[in-house]
């Protein structure tokens, strides 16, 4: 049987790619360019028996889908920018407390209210730095709708595998236009569940380790009864001060993602065997970067394409390999170099790094990172 | 025989961190009472509180809880209630964690009239960091951010919750400690919204910059200005002036949020009647 | 067709113009089995301003969604006209509305113009579909994708209620601007 295909919008893709997934719970607030998301899911969600609710802001969306989460149930929600300036309070929270959910965060211009139509790439420090304190931070950054969908599904995999907050951030372009996708069977991409308790009530403890870097999760209302508080804790969930147990609970919280960073790591590397020059470029970047270079090599330029799918963790090993070899790197991104800025720290300065900054809500075009290879000498 | 608060207590967590002549203890108390009148399950109710000396009273309490961040208990129990109607949850928290900092979660999680009951213990201050003002410290008060008075006028949480929509409101004292437990139980039961606000007194931050000379002065004051709203109908306005009508102070039927996105769900399902 | 094909929408806020790119874009992925990639860019405006729906048709894979150089270019308003059409290709196709646009773009393009929103509004009957007339005319102005196709791409974004109405826009437009082209 044919499979089903339709010509979608990112957005509504990241909405497919959530159902698909088996999300059950959608809290969000309105915002450009992101809203989309949301309206699919409050038409969708009733469907399967799930629930959407448009909370009072972004901070109440993601308190929600937190809560909604430690009942048991794979939880999403959407914003961009600004809102997720707000909820960066409570994607703290969950990373403290290990709750999984998915917070999809279209790339607008910023800061501030910024460019609300315009897109941009410059939300990806805040995706790892944003909310205060030492975490763990998984990013996923597509570039085509079909990825979109697939990148939201692993999303959801990531954060019931290592009970933990994950970003999906697509740039404006990526969430807004659209492309033809090809939906999955039923089984076709792997879906993961977080693993239940396998200890009896009475013997539970929320960050049990000796399970692993990453405790099994009870649901409330599933006959568990346990605390949770954003305060540092221990492995019963409740609050410590306890020197050793905060250092040694605060480094698992990281490791269980630094630690598995092969498993959650996922990259495209485009004619770089060869290449003298590599284009490092995400999200619709990456593809402006692909057809410059398709262009540069008819030109007889050996240029090549690293694209991260995740962007946290960071590939660094890998680039650190590639920058043994190459003459320079270009770094075309929608942003002031933040990009630019890790790529210089992993390569221990084997090759300089070129920029093409744009922050003027136009797309990076192929023509620039084409002049730019040109100056390679 | 003695009521035996053990049985909903955590073991090993006690002390509490609360102050000696602290209210919160009483209304913890309270509320223990009320869940054992209506024996509910403990795996099956959640108690969910934001920031603040209030907030900490769900990590005594042998339930499934939930220390969230400052103000935010309401839209984490959003969360809980709605992925889980069928559990009871219950949100607790002081003054300010609840007005200010939260005080839209709060109005909206009444507007939605979602089947919650919210116990606010109003000491008229924020407590845990020392006793700044807050919107609930009475104008001309002093806090240690108002060395010359409190310029701010203050809310009245229950009027707040019934013009947002709660469609039960409540208000007792820490003084009147055998009424908490009735308003508790009666706000549970009720299906909506429910709010019960305990004025409360913090001896340590508020009652020695606003000249109480003890708690038990503090205590006097509680049970002075408290009036039963049945009483005050008896009553003139110039006998009810600075005092504070106590018992039921709202009552209504309205849809419950959870009923009406079951609808939804039928609608949208093409199963709706 | 083997490389990249770009056709540019442009009007107010409103005009349906992103739906007309996604209908001509739809017909080239889902209906003619080419790919084919669309996007906009629109301020903040619901309705006014000026916006524009770009449509990328290929053989291949679309690597840049956006334009790079115009081969088609619709406007439907002298704004859109005068701000979108610095990159069109020189011998590229330009269809614009007769009676909104008074100032052409200097440079040697294959111009079709008629009363587009006219025609939707006196012979249709409804201003509301001037984008399908707009739609069926570049259909038939840049061939790039097939008329079957892309009337079946229109049938399948409109409602039940409508389907008439669109049918007639569409061929109405493509008819029109057959015979302007002459």
């Amino acid at each position: 049987m044919a499979k089903k295909v339709a010509f979608l919008q990112g957005n509504e893709a990241a909405a497919q790619g959530a159902l698909y997934a088996g999300c059950k719970f959608f809290a969000g607030y309105p915002i450009t360019p992101s809203t989309e998301v949301a309206e699919v899911m409050s038409a969708e969600l009733p469907k399967v028996g799930g629930k959407f609710i448009q909370m009072e802001d972004e901070i109440g969306a993601m308190a929600a889908i937190i809560g909604a989460s430690l009942t048991g149930v794979k939880t999403l929600t959407s914003t961009s920018g600004p809102g997720l300036s707000l909820k960066q309070e409570n994607i703290g929270y969950a990373c403290i407390t290990e709750v999984p959910c998915v917070v999809f965060n279209v790339m607008r211009g910023g800061p501030s209210t910024g460019m609300p139509t315009g897109p941009s790439q410059s939300d990806i420090m805040s995706a790892k730095w944003g909310t205060h304190g030492d975490h763990p931070a998984i990013c996923l950054v597509p570039a085509s709708v079909q990825e979109v969908f697939e990148e939201t599904v692993r999303a959801f995999n990531l954060a019931e595998k290592y009970r933990t907050p994950v970003m999906v951030m697509p740039d404006e372009i990526v969430a807004h236009m659209r492309e033809r996708i090809v939906f999955p069977e039923p089984g076709e991409l792997e879906v993961i569940d977080r693993t239940a308790p396998s200890v009896t009530p009475d013997k539970y403890k929320p960050y049990d380790t000796s399970f692993g870097d990453v405790p099994p999760l009870a649901g409330f209302g599933s006959g568990y009864k346990f605390h949770v508080t954003g305060l540092n804790k221990m492995q019963d969930g409740f609050p410590t001060t306890k020197a050793e147990v905060v250092q040694a609970e605060e480094e698992r919280q990281v490791r269980k993602v630094e630690g598995n960073a092969a498993d959650i790591m996922k990259w495209e590397e485009y004619q770089i065997d060869d290449a003298e020059i590599v284009v490092v470029a995400f999200g619709s970047s990456s593809r402006s970067a692909r057809f410059a270079v398709n262009e540069a090599r008819k030109q007889g330029i050996k240029a090549g394409l690293f694209r991260p799918i995740t962007f946290w963790p960071f590939p660094e090993q890998r680039l650190l390999e590639i920058s043994k070899k190459v003459k320079a790197f270009i770094s075309p991104e929608m942003n002031l170099g933040m990009c630019a800025g890790i790529i210089k720290g992993c390569i221990e300065g084997n090759a300089p790094v070129l920029g093409i900054f744009r922050v003027d809500g136009e797309p990076i075009n192929p023509g620039q990172i084409l002049d730019k290879m040109k100056e390679v000498k | 025989m003695s009521f035996d608060y053990d049985k909903w207590l955590r073991p090993g967590k006690l002390p509490h961190i609360w102050c000696p002549g602290c209210g919160h203890g009483i209304v913890m108390k309270g509320l223990i009472r009320a869940l054992e009148t209506l024996q509910l399950k403990k795996e099956n109710t959640a108690i969910v509180s934001g920031i603040g000396c209030a907030s900490r009273l769900p990590g005594y309490i042998d339930c499934c809880t939930l220390h969230t961040a400052h103000g935010r208990a309401a839209a984490f129990a959003t969360g809980v209630k709605m992925a889980k109607p069928e559990m009871n949850v219950i949100l607790c928290g002081g003054d300010g964690d609840g007005t200010a900092i939260g005080g839209n979660h709060f109005i909206h999680a009444c507007r939605r009239n979602i089947d919650m009951t919210y116990i606010i213990m109003n000491n008229m201050i924020y407590g845990m960091t020392g006793g700044q003002f807050s919107p609930c410290t009475p104008t001309g008060a002093k806090a240690s951010t108002t060395p010359y008075g409190n310029p701010d006028p203050g809310f009245d949480i229950a009027k707040l919750a019934i013009g947002a929509g709660a469609s039960f409101v409540a208000r007792g004292t820490a003084f009147h400690a055998n009424q908490i437990d009735k308003l508790i139980v009666e706000a549970i039961q009720h299906k909506g919204f429910s709010v019960v606000e305990i004025l409360d007194d913090c001896p340590t931050t508020y009652g020695r910059r606003n000249k109480y000379k003890s708690v038990i002065e503090m205590m006097n004051r509680l049970k002075d200005v408290a009036v039963p709203v049945k009483a005050a109908e008896k009553m003139d306005p110039e006998q009810l002036k600075g005092k504070i009508l106590t018992g039921v102070l709202h009552k209504q039927d309205k849809p419950e949020y959870c009923q009406e996105y079951a609808k939804v769900i039928e609608r949208a399902q093409g199963t709706a009647r | 067709m083997a490389g990249r094909y770009e056709i540019r929408f442009s009007g107010a806020g409103g005009q349906g113009l992103i739906l007309a790119g996604v209908i001509m874009a739809e017909a080239a992925s889902i209906y003619d089995g080419k790919q084919a990639v669309q996007s906009q860019s629109y301020g903040p405006e619901a309705r006014g301003g000026a916006s524009k729906s770009e449509v990328i048709i290929s053989d291949d894979t679309i690597d840049y969604p956006k334009a790079t150089k115009v081969d088609a270019l619709l406007a439907l308003t002298q704004e859109a006209c005068d701000k979108y059409s610095h990159d069109l290709k020189e011998g590229g196709v330009l269809l614009i509305d007769s009676d909104l646009i008074t100032r052409e773009p200097a440079g040697s393009f294959k111009v079709t113009k008629f009363n587009i929103t006219n025609t939707a509004k006196n012979e249709v009957g409804r201003e509301i579909v001037t984008n399908i007339v707009a739609l069926g005319a570049m259909v038939a102005l840049t061939g790039v994708v097939s008329k079957e196709a892309a009337e079946k791409a229109v049938l399948s974004r409109v409602p039940e209620a409508f389907l008439e109405l669109n049918k007639k826009a569409f061929n109405l437009g493509y008819d029109k601007a057959m015979a302007a082209k002459k």
